[in-house]
């Protein structure tokens, strides 16, 4: 489903990633764990199309096509989703309208028909029970005065609306408590299917016993450093990152 | 070049020939006075503190011709303006110049009165000799030089204790007409609510796209004990017009009174809001939004002046300039020594959408009370570049997510004004404008 190749990108003038290989099966969920500022969120955002990230060499495909040569909102269109590791508050635009918005252009690029207000409320209202959410949520504007966790888990809110194809976790799982991890993790595994496909971006292996990847991948200075299955999680859990840097001889800084 | 000040004293000898017999000695004297006052004056210039940044040369250069009353029955596109909701009258000028054919009045309950001030000059109405030209004597020039020359404009009383369920709307239409010369026309709007009365009064200044002219509006406004207004001005005129208007308001005790004021259209737009809280407890809000692209030059000049205690005001401006457009904002906040009490608050934020945009802001406080709340917030930025590219990872395109922040932005004001018709007409408007706007930034 995607396809990174020898990924190279740079914001402000400096070299972030540093070749990335890495490929996404249909239905696979791969996780990717590494030190802080190695380049994780800078990976998500790429795939996002952020217009400050300017990829320097590589390509990527989705589902065959050149993702990079999309605008953000095609990219959005055709399916792919990024959980914001930050998500920004929107004051002023209401969470209900813009979900409706959103969900509508989306469909609308899928070919399908949109959804009026009572189809959108029924939605709505089924996604907000799967992850506990109150609904007076819906009225409020998009983030703003949100706590940390009702960010996260209206990103997980919203993915569960749009019905990505492919989903970019960017540190969902931080600044959740236990309960509402749980929450998330049990909205997200209700969303695995053979067609639907996720990266899970993370720092502890935590997160990963609820949603449980099929590869684990470990980011360093730019460059993916190693991948294994689930075990490679709880290594590092154990571990820390230390003993990868001696294994590929680059400086690694400190897990968190 | 500056045009000799000897084309209006030739044009006030014409209009003054002109003038209907009823207007009687009180008002041709005040006339006289004002013109004095303004050809003492002359034009302001960028030389004068509260004209810094916005220069009226192009006004001052052009010979304008006194706009004459409308030939026919009045441009056939007044409809696309009127509200289609009930109003208490919905009075339409064309030109300055009352046409009775498109203005309705059958709403209007009581004794309430709604319908021209030439009428109500002949007719020698009780509230124009106690406030006509009284409530805005300190103004500027373009003060003196509308006193001088209206035509006619609005007159509205709302006697003591009634409550008019439905706005009034006041439409002041510009046809451009005029051949080679651009026409002005100088309406002049007073409104008298009296102890515990209510109502809403919208003024809207519209014209065709494009259009070069000029025009000149005075509004005066007197509130009662207790008397409660709404009072909105929206202007939209063509963007190659050049619009100056000054409210002057006077609140006694306890009124409660709000002017929201919406400015779109215009080339050189200058509006002055003059709020006196004259007795205790007054509450006044003065609201504004803004936007502006192309050259264009959008001046918001605000003075609270409170001069009894307990009184509170709130004021919140938004506004949005693109491409080499120009804002103004200056707030005045006097608190004068009796106004112990006194709870003033100011906001003023703009978003600029090119690099080329720029705004001048200047909050102006005079306080001579030290028992006084007085906060003001300015702030001007860019559309929050974060914003944006959330809202396109989430499918929206590029324009359309700048258009829902812009929205969002002036929501603030837009949604503090009561009159749910005002808020349809405005967005109505606005979506084109920002189209216009953003089509021209992206
Ligand atoms: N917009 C930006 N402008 C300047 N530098 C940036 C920007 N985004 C990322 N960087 C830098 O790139 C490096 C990688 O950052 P990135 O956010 O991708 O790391 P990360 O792996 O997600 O870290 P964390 O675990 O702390 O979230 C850091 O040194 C960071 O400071
Ligand atoms: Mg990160």
């Amino acid at each position: 489903m995607l396809t990174i190749r020898n990924l190279h990108a740079r914001v402000a003038g400096r070299e972030i990633l540093r070749g990335i290989d890495l490929s996404i099966r249909f239905g696979e969920v791969h996780a990717i764990m590494g030190p802080n500022g190695s380049g994780k969120s800078t990976l998500a955002r790429v795939l996002a199309g952020h217009p400050e990230y300017e990829v320097t060499a590589g390509e990527v495909t989705f589902e065959g096509e050149d993702l990079l040569a999309m605008d953000p909102e095609t990219r959005a269109r055709i399916g792919v989703f990024m959980a914001f590791q930050y998500p920004v508050e929107i004051p002023g635009v209401n969470n209900a309208y813009f979900l409706k918005a959103a969900l509508n252009t989306v469909r609308k690029h899928r070919g399908e028909e949109e959804l009026d207000a009572m189809e959108f409320m029924t939605l709505v209202r089924d996604r907000m029970k799967q992850l506990d959410m109150d609904e007076d949520f819906l009225n409020r504007p998009v983030n703003d005065g949100f706590s940390g966790g009702e960010k996260k888990r209206n990103e997980i809110f919203q993915m569960a609306v749009l019905e990505p194809k492919l989903a970019v976790l960017d540190e969902t799982d931080s600044g959740l408590d236990i309960d509402a991890l749980r929450v998330v993790a049990s909205g997200v595994n209700a969303m695995r299917n053979a067609d639907r496909s996720f990266l899970v971006v993370t720092h502890y292996q935590r997160l990963l016993n609820y949603i449980v990847p099929d590869v684990v991948h470990v980011l360093s200075d730019g460059r993916i450093v190693r991948s294994g299955d689930k075990a490679l999680a709880l290594e590092l859990e154990d571990k820390g990152y230390g003993w990868l840097e001696q294994a590929v001889g680059s400086p690694v800084r400190e897990l968190r | 070049m500056t045009l000799p000040l000897d084309h209006y004293r030739t044009e006030y000898a014409r209009a003054r020939a002109g003038r209907p017999r009823g207007e009687g000695e009180a008002l041709a004297r005040t006339r006289d006075e004002a013109l004095g006052r303004f050809l003492d004056r002359g034009f302001p210039t960028t030389r004068q503190e509260e004209w810094r940044f916005t220069s009226v040369a192009p006004i001052a250069e052009q010979a304008f011709a006194l706009a004459r009353p409308p030939a026919g029955a009045g441009p056939a596109d007044v409809d696309r303006l009127r509200f289609h909701v009930v109003c208490a009258a919905e009075l339409v000028f064309v030109d300055g110049h009352y046409v009775p054919a498109l203005s309705t009045r059958g709403a209007l309950r009581g004794s309430a009165r709604a319908g021209s001030l030439a009428a109500a000059v002949s007719g020698h109405a009780p509230n124009i000799d106690p406030h006509l030209a009284r409530v805005a004597r300190d103004g500027s020039a373009f003060v003196a030089l509308n006193t001088a020359f209206f035509a006619d404009g609005a007159y509205i009383d709302v006697p003591c204790g009634t409550a008019l369920e439905h706005p009034i709307h006041v439409l002041f239409v510009s046809t451009g007409q005029g051949g080679d010369t651009p026409v002005v026309s100088h309406p002049r709007v007073l409104a008298v609510l009296g102890d515990n009365s209510q109502a809403s009064i919208v003024e809207t200044y519209a014209g065709p796209d494009s259009a070069r002219y000029f025009t000149n509006v005075v509004t005066e406004i007197v509130l009662g004990e207790h008397a409660v207004l709404d009072h909105y001005k929206v202007q939209r005129e063509s963007t190659a017009a050049y619009h100056v208007g000054s409210i002057h308001l006077r609140a006694a005790r306890s009124a409660t009174c709000s002017s929201h004021s919406v400015s779109l259209g215009g080339a050189i737009v200058r509006n002055d809001v003059v709020a006196v809280l004259g007795g205790e407890g007054g509450e006044c809000t003065l609201n504004g939004l803004y936007l502006a692209d192309g050259q264009r030059l959008v001046d918001n000049h605000t003075t609270i002046d409170h001069a009894m205690p307990h009184c509170g005001s709130r004021e919140m401006y938004r506004g949005i300039l693109a491409d080499r457009a120009r804002g103004v904002f200056n707030g005045k906040i006097i608190v004068r020594p009796d106004a112990q009490k006194t709870d003033a608050k100011q906001t003023n934020r703009a978003l600029l959408l090119s690099e080329d945009a720029q705004i001048n802001t200047k909050p102006e406080l005079e306080i001579f009370a030290n028992d006084v709340k007085c906060t003001h917030g300015a702030a001007v930025g860019q559309l929050d570049e974060d914003a944006v590219f959330y809202l396109r990872s989430r499918g929206f395109g590029l324009t359309d997510a700048r258009r829902m922040l812009i929205h969002a932005f002036l929501g603030d004001v837009l949604h503090r004004m009561p009159l749910a018709v005002i808020r349809t007409s405005v967005e109505h408007v606005l979506e084109r404008q920002l189209a216009r706007a953003l089509g021209a930034a992206a």
